[in-house]
Formats: structure tokens, C-alpha cells, sequence
């Protein structure tokens, strides 16, 4: 298994208007199908953790030299579109299955039951120690430091 | 009598599978009677510290979990019970009938072909090794929620594939046999744990895997790869203090402390391998056993046989067609003599080998060849396709080191 971030941001896909404009039903249609993956991810043994995030009025940049006070300021920040608005984190099989749950997400529903299209971005979590132990004596063979004589 | 935690929870798990095979093996139902006895130990858990272990803990166990499976029946009205009423009724005398072949079939069941290896993995932890989903949750880093998902579905498989309560026939047996130990030597290699011992509730899934290894080889002691696995997980396990420094990073085995190795666990391992080869048919896990004997038994790195274990690394290349072993070929054969005979080895693997360690390899190759500038390259390719912090800060490392000597 494997664990992987698929993040979403406000990458607006094919949608036209942005949420706040859509009409009730399309926003709980758009809601639901998150809710759907959700219940999928959990059935399967698949899901580890769903953040989502607040947005730009709440975000600080922090800047220290680590001598004088840290420097807090509202900005700059990068384009809205390109903000994180929420991730997963999954422990899967294979990458395979990472990316069709990313192609789930990308294809929420927007106004006139459309899929949004919306990019999804698939990063492989580092795990913290070394993968397998056998593995890893293989491989503490194979890269060790030694020279012959 | 009050008893220890710990003595408890080696006794319970050592019961685990004998009352899960009794109880699966009277109520046929694997999976009801798997969450049963999982209540069963998690109770039994709680009370025996405190209260005093049963006089007979197995009849105790085997009460307790078949009056949860009846539980759980009655409130599924759809289900007639009347084999369960049965399980009970013979719950009570304490002899068993089969317990060692109940023990061997849950843990056969266990890693069932329909399963993918995470999954029969998940479940022989719990099945065979006795550990709670929380535990297995913790070792895996997902939420615990998600464990018992991944293992009820699991069971679900096995039911879905039509698996009844039995040992495989003589002709799915060998099959069956060769996955049981390749779960369990998957189990060992998700069992590293860097050596700084902060996470004291994470179960140690190379001792699991070792444990499981041991109930195998007891239960199978004629099956040479049966004893070569055990054999293997030791050899390669007894390293394990030498493997990483203080703050868990990896130490390669040329600059291991070998006096760190466990004795003990080298002997044993030598001791079944010697056991082994010769009695049966030669499998790869008694070539990787050898292998690893090899290295455990030079005093020295520079004492180390390398001509001896490219012989057992091109033995195994022909029985696994690997390319992975091919790579531990062809630095074997550098090592022995010149690193361009281990290059060439390995021309032709790109693309076959996932992963980082074809770039590894290749680096190692190319430094001991004394080529740093293509060295470097390949050090860097390999620590951007590292999927773990340890090998992707100790291949940037060298790939620094390097370039400051050059």
C-alpha cells in the first residue's frame, strides 16, 4: 500500500460561475458526490484523512531571521485559483487507484449536471522510515560504501 | 492470581488461532466467528490482569466468543442458528479435536488467493497473530476505522470466492502454500522500524511476520522453504540493531558495527538453513537464506565471499527471472572483481525496474568504477524517485559527498 495527497484547489474547470451563483440543488448535487467518494474511500479501507482549508482572509505569510521578531504579513500570496481548498490523503494499492480516485473528484458535477474537469494534483506521500526491511538490506548491500582491497 | 499484562497478551495470542479454528471449524462461518473471537480476546484482555487467568483460558475463550457469535446471530433474525447452538454445546470440553490443522487452515484462509497481499496481511494480524485492529491500525498509520474496513472486506472476498472452513485439496495446495509464505515474508518486509524506539504501542511487524514464520515451520517442519523463510527472516533480522544509526538512519552494510548483530538469531538461522538445504527441493527463499548467511558470517566487509554469493544470486536470477536480483548480481560481481563487469550486468534493465533503485545501483556502480560525474547523476535521479525520507537523504547525501571530493 501507498499512501498519496490528491489535492483539490479553485481550479474552476469548465464551470462558468463560481459556486455561490450555482442554484441550491446544483450545489447539493456537487456536495453529495464528495459525500458519495467519501463513503467509497471508507467502505474500501482506503481513506486516511479529508482537510479543507480556509481561505486567503484568514492566511498569514510569516518571514524570521531567527534573531529579530517574525515578519506577519497578509501576503503575497499566489493567484486565487491556484489556493489549495482541500485535500486527501489515501492509503491505496497502487498508483492506478490513485489516480481514478482523482479522476472521481475531477469529474464532480457543476451546473447542468456537467462534469467540472477540474485539475487534480496526485502526490505520493514519503513514508518516514525505510520501506521494508528486506528490501532495505538488499539495498544497504547493494549502496554500501565499500570498495574491494 | 493476578497475571501481567504482557504474560496475558502472549497467552491470549498464542490461543488466538486455535479457538478461532475450533469456533470457524463448528459454526462454519469464518467471519462471524473471526469478529467473535476478536470480542472474545479484547474482553479477556481487560479482565484477566486484574481478575486472574482462567483455570482453563482456552475453554474460557472459546465460551465467551461462541456466545458473542450467537449474539450476533439473534440479532440477525434472517439467520438460522442452530450450528451455533452446536459450536457452544461442544465449546465446553476442553480437549480439541484438530487444533493444529484448525490453526494451519485459518492461517491457509487467511492468505486465500482471491485476497491482495495488504489485505491477507491485515487479516493474518489479526487471525493468526491475534493483535487488535487498533494495533494493526497503528502499524500501518491509518485510522482504525479504515483497518477494520480493509479486514471485513477481506473476509467478505474469501466468502464471495466460495472458501469454506477446510484445508485446500492436494491440488491447490501447493499454490495455496507458496502465497502463505509469501504474505508472511511481505509482513516481515513491512516490518522496519527505524531503531529510535519512540513508538513503543506500534506492533513490530518483523517480529510478527518471524512469529507467524515460527508457528509455519512448526507446524510444517518438512517444507524446506517453510524453514528457509524462518531461516531468512532471522538471518536478515539479526541486523537489524547494526542497520541504522541512534536517530534511524540507514547504515550501509559495509559500515555496520558487526558486533551489534544478534548471535543468537544468526546461529538459529544458519542452524534451520542447514536443516533445510538438501532435505527438499532448493526454493528461493533458502537461495536469499544463504545469501544472507554469507554476509552474516563474514567477520568482516572485506572479508565478505562475493564470488560465492554471485554464484546464489545467478541461481536465483534463473529461478525468478528478476530483475531486482539481477541488480544484487551485478554488485556482487563489482564488488568481487571489476565494476565494469557489474555495469554491463545491468545495461538493458531501464524500464524494468520501478522505483529507484535501478539509478542506485547504477551510481554505486559507476563511483566504484570511478566514473563521479555520471556517478553524481545517477545519485540524484535516485534520491528524486526515493519514496521514503531515509534512502532519499542518504542517496543526496552521497551524491553531496561526491561532489565535494571531485
Amino acid at each position: 500500500m501507498a499512501r498519496y495527497l490528491l489535492i483539490t484547489d479553485f481550479q474552476p474547470g469548465v464551470a462558468e460561475t463560481p459556486m455561490e451563483e450555482w442554484r441550491p440543488e446544483e450545489v447539493q448535487a456537487h456536495l453529495d458526490y464528495y459525500a458519495a467518494i467519501n463513503r467509497e474511500l471508507k467502505a474500501n479501507g482506503e481513506w486516511v484523512q479529508l482537510e479543507i482549508l480556509t481561505g486567503p482572509d484568514r492566511a498569514k505569510v510569516v518571514t524570521s531571521d531567527g534573531v529579530s521578531a517574525p515578519v506577519v504579513t497578509d501576503g503575497p500570496f499566489q493567484e486565487f485559483k491556484e489556493w489549495v481548498a482541500g485535500f486527501h490523503v489515501v492509503d491505496v494499492e497502487s498508483e492506478a487507484r490513485a489516480i481514478e480516485i482523482a479522476a472521481k473528484l475531477s469529474a464532480v458535477p457543476i451546473p447542468g449536471n456537467r462534469p467540472m474537469q477540474q485539475p487534480i494534483q496526485v502526490r505520493r506521500i514519503m513514508d518516514d522510515g525505510p520501506s521494508t526491511s528486506a528490501e532495505m538490506d538488499e539495498w544497504l548491500e547493494t549502496v554500501g560504501g565499500a570498495r574491494k582491497g | 492470581m493476578t497475571a501481567s499484562p504482557p504474560a496475558v497478551e502472549d497467552l491470549l495470542r498464542d490461543l488466538a488461532p486455535q479457538v478461532l479454528g475450533a469456533l470457524a471449524r463448528q459454526s462454519g462461518d469464518f467471519d462471524a466467528a473471526e469478529d467473535a473471537v476478536q470480542e472474545a480476546l479484547i474482553a479477556a484482555a481487560d479482565h484477566w490482569p486484574g481478575e486472574g487467568v482462567p483455570d482453563n483460558p482456552r475453554a474460557w475463550l472459546l465460551r465467551t466468543a461462541a456466545r458473542r457469535l450467537i449474539d450476533q446471530h439473534r440479532s440477525d433474525e434472517a439467520r438460522a442458528n442452530r450450528e451455533v447452538q452446536t459450536a457452544v454445546d461442544q465449546a465446553t470440553p476442553a480437549a480439541p479435536a484438530n487444533e493444529t490443522d484448525d490453526t494451519l487452515t485459518v492461517l491457509f484462509l487467511c492468505c486465500h488467493p482471491s485476497l491482495t497481499p495488504a489485505s491477507a496481511i491485515a487479516l493474518t494480524l489479526r487471525a493468526v497473530g491475534g493483535l487488535t485492529t487498533r494495533q494493526i491500525a497503528h502499524a500501518f498509520l491509518v485510522p482504525e476505522p479504515t483497518m477494520a474496513q480493509r479486514i471485513s472486506r477481506a473476509k467478505a472476498t474469501i466468502k464471495a470466492s466460495g472458501a469454506g472452513f477446510s484445508m485446500p485439496g492436494p491440488d491447490a495446495y501447493p499454490a495455496t502454500l507458496r502465497n502463505v509464505l509469501h504474505v508472511v515474508y511481505l509482513m516481515f518486509n513491512e516490518g522496519y522500524v527505524s531503531s529510535d524506539g519512540d513508538d513503543l504501542g506500534r506492533p513490530d511487524l518483523a517480529d510478527e511476520a518471524i512469529r507467524i514464520g515460527r508457528l509455519v515451520h512448526a507446524e510444517l517442519p518438512d517444507d524446506s522453504e517453510a524453514s528457509g523463510l524462518l531461516a531468512l527472516m532471522l538471518l536478515l533480522d539479526a541486523r537489524r540493531p547494526g542497520r541504522t544509526t541512534s536517530g534511524g538512519e540507514p547504515i550501509p552494510l559495509a559500515e555496520q558495527d558487526r558486533s551489534r548483530w544478534d548471535r543468537a538469531k544468526i546461529a538459529e538461522g544458519i542452524a534451520l538453513l542447514d536443516g533445510a538445504i538438501g532435505r527438499g527441493r532448493i526454493g528461493e527463499y533458502q537461495l536469499q537464506a544463504a545469501i544472507a548467511a554469507l554476509h552474516d558470517r563474514a567477520p568482516t566487509a572485506g572479508d565478505t565471499d562475493w564470488p560465492q554469493i554471485a554464484a546464489l544470486y545467478e541461481l536465483l536470477e534463473r529461478m525468478t527471472g528478476s530483475p531486482v536480483v539481477r541488480l544484487n548480481r551485478a554488485v556482487a560481481v563489482a564488488m568481487d572483481g571489476d565494476p565494469a563487469d557489474g555495469l554491463a550486468l545491468i545495461e538493458g534493465l531501464d524500464g524494468s525496474v520501478a522505483g529507484h533503485r535501478l539509478d542506485a545501483v547504477r551510481a554505486h556502480l559507476l563511483e566504484l568504477a570511478g566514473d563521479t560525474e555520471a556517478a553524481i547523476r545517477h545519485y540524484r535521479a535516485a534520491a528524486r524517485l526515493a519514496t521514503n525520507l531515509a534512502e532519499q537523504r542518504h542517496l543526496s547525501m552521497r551524491a553531496a559527498r561526491l561532489r565535494a571530493q571531485a
